[in-house]
């Protein structure tokens, strides 16, 4: 592999890029496919279908073995509210191998001394989310209930193409809050990719049955289907 | 890079534990910026058990010293040895290490998979 293909891999990975690094076994092929310049490549549906499943593999094209080296950046969880629910959903998060961050402005919910083994961070979604880069890797739940704190982030969900967008709240809530995204000029089609009320429909009554039915909802968002912004390529 | 190898095998299980997939191939680029020789040998192929998925990365420096994992710690050995000729003469190969193989290679699976490994120079 040549230095600079290796050092462009690292690159990738350290800037949250998805990158797949093709070699042919005979040495004689060697290419870094990024979603952008995958449209023209030889071996495109291979690369896509890899990119999808988040996996490595050997691949046969036209006789020869190429293996796609598949790098997609770990999977985030920004949980807005530091509330009961995130008490539940910490661990299991952590579990499922998320990495997840907490987001509250109110400092008597975002506590270390509540969430013990988290990051949180007492900051507002507005002010916290853009240095943090959300993007296709990422999940959003917004559980405050307060309009002033889910909505800036479900707007920055939206825009930042984040594979799960769920918020908490009745039907009757989502529909304002669809009626307040719709003002501020989101469409249909983005509108639509929000997941309320949030969580699979288990049944779940308690935070940490809730919490389960949110990180199953993730899950499903994440290997069962492409993630949304990839289809649209 | 001639003579004996200088790599310690004990260690192996703690490296594997320690070193994620990022460290591994930012480690193989700090080698060879530093001006060393490097491989990276890559699991491109498993069948039934085998310990480590595919994708998996070992990277090898020529003065011995080695970050990642391509088994348990099995076949490590051998993918240095050849990695070790592989940053000699340049050639990319395929390995491949299973229970059935013992004779061919010094080492096998004892978990009864079957692994094939890509070993290429970095350069």
């Amino acid at each position: 592999m040549r230095r600079e293909l290796l050092a462009e891999l690292n690159a990738a990975r350290r800037e949250r890029r998805a990158a797949v690094l093709v070699s042919s076994l005979d040495g004689q092929v060697q290419r870094l496919v990024t979603p952008d310049t995958l449209a023209g490549d030889p071996l495109a549906e291979q690369i896509d279908a890899a990119l999808r499943a988040g996996k490595s593999t050997l691949v046969e094209h036209e006789g020869t073995s190429f293996f796609l080296t598949v790098q997609v950046p770990p999977v985030r969880l920004v949980v807005i509210g530091a509330v009961h629910i995130s008490q539940a959903l910490a661990p299991m998060a952590r579990l499922a191998g998320f990495d997840m961050v907490i987001v509250d402005p109110r400092t008597a919910f975002a506590t270390p001394e509540r969430f013990p083994d988290v990051q949180v961070i007492a900051e507002w979604p507005e002010t916290v989310l853009p240095p943090m880069k959300i993007d296709r890797y990422t999940a959003i739940c917004c559980f405050t209930h307060d309009p002033k704190i889910d909505d800036p982030a479900l707007e920055q969900a939206l825009r930042a193409d984040c594979f799960s967008v769920g918020a908490l709240g009745s039907r009757k809530t989502h529909g304002k809050r669809v009626e307040r995204l719709q003002a501020k000029g989101f469409g249909e089609a983005d509108i639509a990719r929000i997941r309320a009320p949030i969580g699979l429909d288990i049944g779940a009554i308690t935070p940490t049955e809730i919490a389960v039915s949110v990180l199953g909802e993730i899950i499903l968002s994440l290997r069962k289907k492409p993630l949304r912004a990839q289809v649209a390529q | 890079m001639a003579g004996a190898m200088r790599y310690i095998l004990p260690n192996i299980t703690e490296l594997i534990m320690l070193a994620s997939d990022d460290d591994i191939l930012g480690q193989a680029e700090a080698w060879a910026n530093a001006g060393k020789g490097v491989a990276l040998a890559t699991v491109i192929e498993t069948w039934g058990s085998a310990p480590r998925p595919v994708g998996s990365h070992l990277a090898i420096a020529e003065d011995g010293h080695f970050l990642g994992s391509v088994s348990g710690g099995c076949v490590e050995g051998d993918v240095v040895t050849e990695a070790m000729d592989c940053i000699s003469d340049g050639k990319p190969r395929v390995l491949e290490f299973g229970v059935a193989d013992e004779t061919a290679w010094r080492a096998g699976l004892s978990c009864g998979g079957r692994i094939r490994v890509y070993v290429e120079r970095i350069g």
